[in-house]
Order: C-alpha cells, then structure tokens, then sequence
C-alpha cells in the first residue's frame, strides 16, 4: 500500500529562469528536515534544478506558463519531488531520456535527465504531448547515526 | 554570478563564480567568448573555485569554451573545481577533453580524474 507523506509542500510559479535557483534552494530547505550530508542535499537541488529547467525551457517555448513543485517526505526518509508543467509535452519521453539528446537552445547540453537519473534513486516521466509533462524524482536520505527514530 | 577575465603573456584566466544553470549560462558564455577573442590565448584557465552551484547547463558552458578554444589552438585547463561541480561535469565525461583540477589543486588530485590533457593542445 502506498505509504502517506508526512510533510508536504506544493508551491506554482512562472516558468521564468529567475525561479530556477528559488525552485532547487526551496527543495533543499524542505530536505533539511531529514537531516541530509551534503552530498546529498547537493544531489536533490542539482536534480531539481534539471527538472524545473527542462519544464522552463521546452515546456513553454513561446510563452509564460505554470511549473509545480510539490516535496513530500514519507516515514522511511524518502523525498519525493514532483515537478509539473502544462506545457506542449514531451512526444518521444525514451529519446529525451537519452544522454546528450537535446531540443533546447545552447545553454542545454542534452544531458538533464541522464543526471537526474545518477543523483536520485528513481525518475519517473508521464508527458502527454500538448497537456504538459511530471516528473517525480525520488531519493531516500540516510538515517544518521544516533538520531532518534 | 560574475566573470572576471584577467590575462598574463598568452595564458587566459577567466574567475567565474556564483551559480552556474540555465539562467545564468548565456552571459557566462558570451563574456568568456569576448575575452578569448579578444586575447586569442595560448592556454585558457577556467577558475571554477567560486562556483556556489553547476547543473548541466555547466557543461555546455564548458563545452562552448573548449570549441572556441579549439578553434585558436588553445588548451583549457579547469581550476578550483568543488565538488559538486565535478559531480556534473564527470557525468559528461568533460575529462577526455580538458584538464581539471580540484579546489585543493596539486595537492590533493583526483588520483586518474585530472591528469588528462586536453586534445587541443599545441
């Protein structure tokens, strides 16, 4: 059975460049609770930074559009990250999932996903092409030695 | 964010600091491309040591001064990478192409992560 989150944050903002650095600092402080090392706080707002980027750059190429990010913390120290546009979608998920594959512009090296995929322990992609795209990054944080349980 | 380009004989050094994404990528590499074009250096040295934060978007801006590099004949020495940074940039693989050395330098290298030398080295 799917576990409930005990602490959840949803927040909607522009799909401006300028929320990229709030989007990945808001995530850091709401993985803060778990107490993380900072390899791994590191980690989630360089995963974070990808997947709001990617939302930023394709999912609203013409125009300003709404990315979600909604953080959840689950009992076993699991974050999990969902970032959400309803943008034009992705029409090919496999191919963008790719390494060094890119459709975006020259500050874009193609290589987003691929480190989402080796910073977190799971990447999930639903996209829908012409309603928008999630992605759900998850990561389980180490429980540190000598904190209660 | 800021760059700051400082030039001795034909060596380039270029200090970027702050946060390297998406949002900050075009100007980083527009005044890096000015500054080469207008020393046209032998060696170019990227100062990464303060660098707060890099994404992907890092290594297009490695990627972009490596092909300007190339075309002037310039090896691209990368400095003063933290370790967050380097977490991106070996993702790429960016270590076939250029040199890289940790924050701590000589000192403490990456035993076989920074002792390549760049391609277009002349």
């Amino acid at each position: 059975m799917r576990q409930k989150p005990v602490n959840e944050v949803v927040m909607t903002f522009l799909s401006r460049s300028a929320n990229e650095g709030f989007a990945r600092t808001a995530a850091a402080c709401f993985v803060a609770q778990l107490d993380p090392t900072l390899d791994e706080v590191n980690d989630v707002k360089t995963a974070v930074s990808e997947a709001v980027t990617n939302a930023i750059v394709h999912a609203y190429p013409q125009t300003l559009g709404k990315i979600t990010l909604r953080l959840r913390l689950f009992g076993d120290q699991t974050v999990e990250i969902l970032v959400k546009d309803n943008g034009v979608g992705i029409e090919d998920v496999d191919r963008a999932r790719e390494p060094l594959y890119t459709t975006g512009n020259e500050e874009r090296s193609g290589m987003g996903f691929t480190i989402m995929e080796s910073f977190m322990d799971r990447v999930r992609v639903r996209s829908t092409p012409g309603k928008g795209t999630m992605v759900v990054l998850s990561k389980q944080i180490a429980r540190r030695v000598g904190l209660p349980v | 964010m800021a760059v700051i380009c400082t030039g001795e004989g034909r060596v380039l050094t270029v200090n970027v600091t702050g946060e390297v994404d998406h949002h900050h990528a075009r100007t980083i590499m527009t005044e890096m491309e000015q500054a080469v074009g207008a020393a046209l250096p032998r060696q170019l040295i990227l100062d990464l040591s303060g660098v707060t934060f890099m994404d992907s978007s890092g290594i297009a801006v490695l990627l972009r001064a490596y092909r300007r590099a190339s075309e002037i004949g310039a090896a691209v020495r990368v400095t003063g990478v933290p370790e967050q940074a380097w977490k991106v940039l070996k993702t790429a693989g960016l270590e076939r192409l250029m040199t890289f050395e940790s924050e701590t330098g000589g000192k403490n290298p990456r035993p076989g992560r920074d002792t390549y030398e760049t391609k277009t080295g002349k």
